[in-house]
């Protein structure tokens, strides 16, 4: 025996050396990158004289894309934790609906209205978490039941307490408040006076405004956004909870037996994804004033589609923040570019519908590479 | 290693006080009663064999062990103390360390994260705590080499592994993480010839660190090969435990069949039964 306790190290000749571009298919990134050049290019070559590229083209579809990216971030790291949650658009409405009853009817400050909705928000998404881990339910069919549950609410709690399912005034309210423009406001507004001034970007040329630029800041809900994906991308990647994420979702049994604490993992991967959510919603309502009882609706899908068009396997336990990232951002970009072309917008749907297909395919085929089977 | 080297082959254990001792175990699923009273210890430095035909309660067994399963019944001593093992977080911080026989390894995963799934090493930068993926692959790449598995890189994922190498990762994990108990269930079953020889190596020089190792199999010559105890399950139940020298292979293969020559075999268990 004493010759098999030396090592053996050689290597097999068996094995086939894995060729450069297959060692780079392999990155869950790719799809989303191929994806946004692919994009990019499309609308450069046969829109840039739409206007979607001057400065107020290009905010409008970083606002629609960071939108995305915000509910990307949580519905990725929360598949990747081997879960769903469908709730996600019904988790928007209600968060929005509950911040307008607080402030509005009910006079408390903003910020306590703000503040009282996140930890509302998220305690619903660790239930949710814990109804799927007690159960042993998917949470496919836990999250489609609050995906109803929630929606109900948020229309039948406006009717009964205002009589209506669209309240207003937010904006009127929130004035003064210190934590609203965390969410609504606009930032390096002097950068884009300078820029204004520099002609580097449109200005208005008429009106009251006369001589400022017709974008005026970046908008807090990019921040939201790039903040998000930032610190999703880290803790996946780069932290011990990371690591538990990927095992949970890998194969919660062995994750188990190897002493991850599966079940905290995935609560709390719900608690964030319905933070994400609630982020979504703040923001939303800041920027249009109002919460209407209908705000969210698809909300959950468009999430999960950028997340898998962003390379992330539907069954759990790989996937990447960056690429869902960047499949939020090929979502927002066709969506408003299409429009900047004129394309009749029944066509985006095709679209997605053949983006997700094909998206889904080559996660299948990247699966297959990775663990060698097939 | 000196320190240590009374515990090697074949010396008389039976006052060195066990690590782990497991008295009158039961463990009830519904209305299947998988495992009806097992005792069982495990001492330092030995290789202690629990041998039993499939469906015997072999896993069941050990599940108990390492805090997978709570037994319905029984009592758990460690290092002499009553212990309780709420789930596996509590058995692997107290020592037990377990190869699962269907493998903990996740294929998704890369051999390096893998290695340190539920053990990351953490490196502090402004006061959070950070995942160290550079300490961890060197330590995968160098333990993988000295099991002589060859690895692309640490980044290779583990499903892209033979089973007798994720056998071997599984293992070398087990051993890394410095256990007092090494409970590896049936890690030969599914090997070639070299590759058990390798694991069944490995299990000697672990068993000569001081490190109690639990070897599950069905496999008679593969115990033999190794063992210092045998205990036999069968149908939930033990049917007794052997010292190595006291029992043939013949007796032991009969005993695993279902102890129908158990009266004959009684006197040569040497009233251990
Ligand atoms: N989680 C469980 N639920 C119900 N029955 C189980 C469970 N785990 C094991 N058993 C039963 O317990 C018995 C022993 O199984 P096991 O310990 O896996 O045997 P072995 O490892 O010796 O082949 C079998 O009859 C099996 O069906
Ligand atoms: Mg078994």
């Amino acid at each position: 025996m004493s010759n098999a306790t030396q090592p053996t190290a050689k290597p097999d000749e068996r094995v086939k050396e894995i060729s450069a571009f297959r060692n780079a298919l392999i990155r869950p990134e790719l799809g989303g990158i191929v994806g946004t050049v692919a994009v990019f290019t499309f609308f450069l070559l046969f829109a840039f004289d739409s206007g979607m590229f001057n400065s107020q083209g290009i905010m409008n579809w970083s606002v629609v894309s960071a939108q995305f990216m915000i509910i990307a971030v949580g519905a990725c790291l929360l598949m990747i934790a081997g879960e769903f949650d469908l709730s996600v658009g019904s988790m928007i409405g209600f968060a929005g609906m509950m911040i307008a009853i607080f402030s509005v009817t009910y006079g408390w400050p903003v910020w306590a209205a703000i503040i009282v909705t996140f930890v509302l928000c998220t305690a619903i998404g660790a239930l949710n978490g814990w109804i799927v881990i007690r159960t042993g339910l998917p949470s496919f069919i836990v999250t489609l039941a609050f995906l109803f549950i929630l929606r109900g609410f948020t229309i039948f709690l406006p009717q009964v307490i205002e009589r209506k399912t669209i309240i207003g005034g937010i904006l009127d309210v929130a004035e003064g408040d210190w934590l609203a423009p965390v969410f609504g406001g606009t930032i390096f507004k002097g950068l884009f006076v300078w820029l204004g001034e520099a002609g580097l970007i449109a200005t208005f040329e008429r009106g009251t405004k006369q001589g400022q630029p017709v974008v005026d800041g970046i908008p807090m809900l990019i921040i939201w956004a790039i903040a998000l994906i930032i610190f999703g991308h880290v803790l996946l990647t780069k932290t011990k909870f990371g690591n538990w994420i990927f095992a949970a979702g890998g194969d919660a049994e062995a994750a188990r037996n190897s002493g991850v604490p599966v079940n905290r993992v995935k609560i709390l991967m719900f608690m964030f994804t319905a933070f994400c959510a609630t982020v979504f919603a703040v923001c939303q309502v800041m920027e249009f004033g109002s919460a209407g009882a209908d705000r969210g609706l698809l909300k959950e899908f468009e999430a999960i589609i950028a997340v898998v068009i962003g390379g992330a396997l539907l069954t759990g336990g790989y996937g990447s923040v960056l690429g869902a990232a960047l499949g939020a951002l090929i979502f927002g970009v066709v969506q408003q570019g299409l429009f900047f072309a004129g394309v009749e917008s029944s066509l985006f749907r095709v679209f997605l519908g053949v983006i997700l297909l094909g998206a889904v395919i080559l996660n299948t085929y990247i699966r297959r590479i990775i663990t060698g089977e097939r | 290693m000196t320190g240590n080297s009374k515990f090697h082959h074949g010396d008389p254990k039976g006052a060195v006080q066990p690590i782990i001792e497991m008295k009158n175990i039961e463990k009830h699923f519904g209305r299947v009663i998988a495992l009806a009273g097992v005792s069982f210890d495990v001492k330092p430095g030995e290789c202690h064999c629990l041998l039993g035909d499939n469906g015997a309660g072999k896993s069941t067994f050990i599940k108990t062990m390492s805090g997978v399963h709570q037994p319905t019944a029984g009592e758990i001593f460690f290092e002499g103390k009553p212990m309780h093992f709420d789930d596996p977080r509590d058995a692997i911080s107290a020592g037990i360390a377990t190869v699962h026989q269907h493998l903990a390894m996740i294929p998704l995963m890369s051999v390096s994260r893998n290695f340190f799934m539920g053990n990351e090493p953490t490196r502090k930068v402004a006061g959070i705590s950070f995942f160290d993926k550079k300490r961890a692959d060197e330590v995968t790449m160098e333990e993988m080499r000295k099991m002589g598995i060859n690895l692309r890189g640490p980044d290779q994922a583990v499903g892209t592994l033979s089973g007798g190498e994720r056998q071997t990762v599984a293992i070398a994990r087990a051993v890394h993480f410095g256990a007092k108990i090494l409970i590896l269930d049936e890690p030969t079953s599914a090997l070639g010839v070299r590759q058990t020889s390798n694991v069944l190596a490995t299990i000697d020089r672990v068993r000569k660190q001081g490190i109690g190792v639990v070897f599950i199999s069905h496999n008679v010559r593969h115990a033999l090969a190794v063992g210092d105890r045998f205990t036999v399950l069968n149908r939930g139940q033990t049917l007794g435990t052997a010292a190595r020298g006291e029992i043939s292979p013949e007796e032991l293969q009969d005993l695993m069949a279902g102890g129908q020559e158990l009266a004959q075999l009684e006197g040569s268990l040497g009233g251990t039964v």
